[in-house]
């Protein structure tokens, strides 16, 4: 089976830290950072950043919209 | 595998659609507005009907739709959005033609409209969004606030003798001939985004094919209202709204789905 390897770019400064992005991710990849942005909210990123597949489910519930999602093959 | 290898265009996914402006959302961290706008736009883009897509926002916390929605759109009246487009759709009856509602919008104050547009049968997409509540003006009972829910106007909770049952609104337009499609869904977790996004793509179908109505409506949190964080107004909504508001179809092709 051909396996991926994900990673998301999180827009920090429109991040509102609301954490529905964090139990979307399959696998567990997202964390809310303890640093602020200007809005003070907690952005998220990555904490687990190998074990990102790329599969797009944390963008396509992220209310503001604010995760792009680049994902490759890996050659087996 | 370094990071930068895999940041790169060509690996590109999944960004935000160009239809959905650069101006920040104005809802509340985790609400699910800023999910829905972005769906609908989705399909917009993706069947390339940009140039031909008017939609209708509401009064309610969405009532800034237009920023955020990069298609032509029109304000209307509080409740009124059906009239408006209505109007709009007997002018253009070409173009594809939305509105996109609350649920004090449309189970309220806009009840008249509403109907009355599904019963004429108008060939146009209504988006509900039913969160329980009045979101923008601080959080009040609503028609669809289920019984026991505690809102600024039923700081006890709703109580069913006093202050009537919970409208279930979807349910009754269905009943209306003139209505081809009614399906109700949510946008909290990735399955069911992926449901909604569906049901938008055959919503705009049926227009398409001019078949009548098509209502959607969409079982959101309103976790400011509510008086949660994000993530557990999903988990109530997941646990209270959803055996109330059942997800699923309730009408398709002119047919009520028999469960
Ligand atoms: C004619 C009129 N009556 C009342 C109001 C006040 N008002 C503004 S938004 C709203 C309720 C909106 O609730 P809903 O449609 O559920 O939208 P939400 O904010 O929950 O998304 C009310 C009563 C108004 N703006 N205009
Ligand atoms: S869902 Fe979006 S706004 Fe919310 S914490 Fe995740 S990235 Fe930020
Ligand atoms: S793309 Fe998938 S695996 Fe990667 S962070 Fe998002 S949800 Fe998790
Ligand atoms: S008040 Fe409720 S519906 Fe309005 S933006 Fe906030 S969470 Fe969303
Ligand atoms: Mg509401």
């Amino acid at each position: 089976m051909a396996k991926f390897r994900g990673a998301i770019v999180v827009d920090t400064e429109h991040c509102k830290g609301c954490g529905v992005c964090v139990p979307a991710c399959p696998s567990q990849v997202i964390g809310l950072a303890e640093e602020v942005n200007s809005k003070g909210y907690h952005y998220s990123f990555m904490a687990n950043p190998e074990a990102c597949t790329g599969c797009a489910n944390c963008s396509i519930v992220c209310p503001d919209g604010v995760i792009t999602v680049y994902k490759v093959k890996l050659e087996v | 595998m370094d990071i930068k290898e895999i940041i790169k265009p060509e690996n590109l996914v999944y960004k935000k659609t160009g239809l959905m402006t650069d101006n920040p959302l104005s809802y509340c961290p985790g609400c699910g507005h800023g999910t829905a706008h972005r769906l609908l736009m989705e399909v917009v883009d993706e069947l390339g009907i940009v140039e031909d897509t008017i939609g209708v926002a509401p009064v309610g916390c969405s009532v800034l739709a237009y920023d955020f929605m990069n298609v032509d759109m029109q304000g209307a009246a509080h409740g009124r959005a059906p009239a408006v487009a209505t109007g709009i759709k007997r002018c253009w009856p070409d173009k594809y033609v939305f509105t996109y509602q609350g649920d004090g919008d449309l189970a309220a104050i806009g009840t008249a409209e509403t109907i009355h547009a599904c019963n004429r049968g108008e060939n146009i997409t209504i988006i509900f969004i039913n969160n329980g509540i009045y979101g923008m003006t601080g959080g009040q009972m609503a028609p669809t606030t289920l019984p026991g829910m505690r809102t600024t106007t039923s700081p006890y909770g709703r109580e069913v003798e006093m202050m009537g049952n919970p409208l279930k609104i979807t349910e009754l337009i269905a009943q209306l001939p003139g209505v081809h499609y009614v399906t109700r869904h949510a946008v909290h977790t990735p399955r069911a985004v992926r449901k909604t996004k569906k049901a938008i793509f055959k919503a705009f179908e049926v227009q398409k094919e001019k078949k009548g109505l098509s209502f959607i409506e969409i079982v959101s949190n309103c976790n400011s209202g509510w008086k949660m964080e994000p993530v557990a107004s999903n988990i109530w909504m997941e646990d209270n709204m959803f055996p109330f508001y059942e997800l699923g179809d309730i009408k398709i092709d002119g047919q009520l789905v028999t469960k």
